[in-house]
């Protein structure tokens, strides 16, 4: 979905901005991808949201890939786009298993509150700054992280006990 | 943010209102904190029908995922399949080598859905709000949509139409004089409904200035589709990012202004007459030819083949047992859904099985912003807000 023009001015504004970020960047179908360290995610996004030649206004989505057995192990995945300009982006950035915490995009993105609990909710992946990081779609008494690798498909966690069938 | 219902005022009260309640649609719990009539704080809970897709689709091989998309929109199941099986082609590199009839097919069914989506919706929400004749109308023209869908797919709602490199099926034998009949009367339909309700004092008292969202609250929120249009933003994934083959037909994307539940209603009525507009040109301009990408080893063979040769029989037992294997890589892909941008990034492993189906859902994102639109209103308004948002709880909820 990325134009030709757009190829590769995010790469080029985030050097200029961040000479000292160590990041990558590649291109797969047609999309840009950049991929930055955890503690600097909030500051390369809030830049590409200010700066006014990107203007990426709209969080389009927010997701957590588990590579299980890799280190780090969770990916985040923005996808981010601007709607005059109607180029968009992907921003990675992993965190690892024994500290999985990444910075809150809420005060960024009002759509964030709601992606980052469900991620929370699915992943186990704390952010922090985040104003209310309760479960969304299960409820509160579940444990554990479903969408994680090592959760087993076929576990079951029902609220009420199932009635055993008296033959 | 949750509400603490210890700490509430005097002339204050906590109200819970679903997930058991007609108007909630059944998945949907909302606690309000009201003053008198009033709503000043609110917290919204979803995942009541919630089935894990994700973990699902993580577990089913490519074409095995087919069937569960059309269980995320379950009123428009068609732009599901086709923004999936996209996703897979892309993954796959055959994107270029679709053959235009099955993209001009696609366009016409997703088309159809679309109608059948804003159908649903307008029709609850105007229920809703008492008029239980109009909702008898849109389900009328629902049901000459949906027979029309049931006569190409084999089913009304859970259509799993759309294969991986091509269609299950060509359309049957005349299917353009049925689709033409059905067409026909859905505008008789839309026009009655435009008598019914565009000037409507009581509709218009109800909706107008109700559930107002500005520009950049919306864009902020993520919405997309009609919730995005009628604050006047004209943006369309088939306008913006021309798939299939949308950037050859003519049509127009009609916007609102005030971003309220009326032109929420607005721009769905207008819509449906683009999207008919939309499939008589596809009807025209559609060519002969094949459905499906000369590919064995994505495509099944024809069962003529299975049964007579060996060639086919052993093609066929290697493609269900070992499945379609993408390249590693990650893709997103975008459609223009009923309710607004659907998305879908898959991440591929290598294997015959996706490593993670991720499903941008547009119902899910404009619930986030419920508690902000009704914040201020009265009890009774909740109802039209909810009703022009078209939660569908199949998409919201996963």
């Amino acid at each position: 979905m990325g134009e030709e023009m757009a190829e590769n001015i995010f790469v080029k504004k985030l050097k200029e901005k961040f000479p000292s970020i160590e990041f990558e960047n590649e291109r797969q179908h047609d999309f840009d991808i950049i991929k930055v360290p955890r503690d600097r995610l909030f500051s390369v996004i809030k830049f590409f949201k200010e700066d006014p030649d990107l203007d990426c206004d709209m969080l389009v989505d927010l997701t957590c890939v588990d590579y299980l057995g890799e280190e780090p192990r969770f990916e985040l995945v923005y996808h981010l786009r601007s709607m005059k300009k109607l180029h968009m982006i992907r921003v990675k950035s992993r965190v690892p298993e024994d500290d999985p915490v990444i910075d809150s995009l809420t005060p960024l993105y009002k759509i964030a509150n709601w992606f980052e609990r469900e991620v929370w909710d699915m992943y186990g992946v704390k952010f922090r700054g985040h104003p209310d990081l309760r479960r969304i779609l299960l409820y509160e008494e579940f444990e554990g992280h479903p969408l994680r690798k090592d959760y087993p498909r076929t576990k079951e966690q029902p609220l009420v006990p199932y009635r055993k069938q008296e033959s | 943010m949750a509400l603490d219902i210890e700490k509430i005022a005097d002339d204050q009260m906590i109200l819970n209102i679903g997930p058991s309640h007609p108007a909630m649609h059944g998945t949907i719990r909302i606690v309000v904190k009201l003053e008198g009539e009033t709503v000043v704080d609110s917290d919204v809970e979803v995942g009541f029908l919630h089935r894990g897709f994700e973990k699902m689709a993580e577990s089913f091989r490519y074409q095995q995922v087919i069937p569960l998309t059309d269980r995320l929109n379950y009123v428009s199941p068609l732009i599901n399949n086709v923004g999936y099986v996209m996703a897979v082609e892309k993954l796959l590199g055959i994107e270029d080598l679709i053959p235009e009839r099955t993209q001009y097919i696609r366009v016409i069914m997703s088309e159809l859905s679309r109608i059948t989506d804003h159908l649903t919706c307008l029709g609850a929400m105007v229920m809703e709000l008492g008029a239980q004749t109009a909702f008898f109308y849109f389900m009328t023209a629902r049901e000459y949509i949906y027979q029309v869908i049931e006569h190409v797919t084999g089913a009304r709602v859970t259509t799993s139409y759309t294969r991986i490199g091509g269609l299950r099926n060509d359309l049957p034998d005349g299917f353009e004089e049925l689709l033409e009949a059905a067409l026909r009367k859905t505008e008789e339909v839309l026009s009655e409904i435009h008598g019914l309700f565009d000037r409507n004092r009581i509709f218009i008292d109800r909706t107008r200035g109700v559930g107002v969202i500005s520009q950049e609250d919306a864009i902020s929120y993520g919405f997309t589709g009609p919730l995005l249009r009628a604050t006047g933003i004209p943006y369309d994934v088939r306008k913006a990012y021309p798939y299939l083959v949308y950037d050859r037909l003519d049509f127009e994307i009609p916007v609102g202004e005030y971003g309220d539940t009326y032109d929420r209603y607005m721009v769905r009525m207008l819509e449906m007459e683009q999207s008919i507009r939309i499939i008589r040109q596809a009807m025209k301009q559609l060519p002969e030819g094949p459905i499906y990408v000369d590919r064995r080893d994505i495509v099944l063979p024809p069962k003529e083949e299975v049964y007579n040769t060996i060639e086919g029989t052993i093609n066929h037992f290697k493609l269900i047992f070992e499945g379609i294997k993408p390249p590693k890589g990650e893709v997103y892909v975008a459609v223009e859904g009923g309710n607004g941008e659907l998305g879908f990034y898959i991440v591929s492993d290598g294997s015959e099985r996706p490593y993670k189906v991720r499903v941008r859902p547009p119902s899910f994102i404009h619930m986030a912003a419920l508690s902000d639109l009704i914040k201020g209103h009265m009890i009774a308004d909740i109802i039209p807000i909810f009703g022009s948002i078209n939660m569908i709880g199949g998409e919201c909820d996963r």
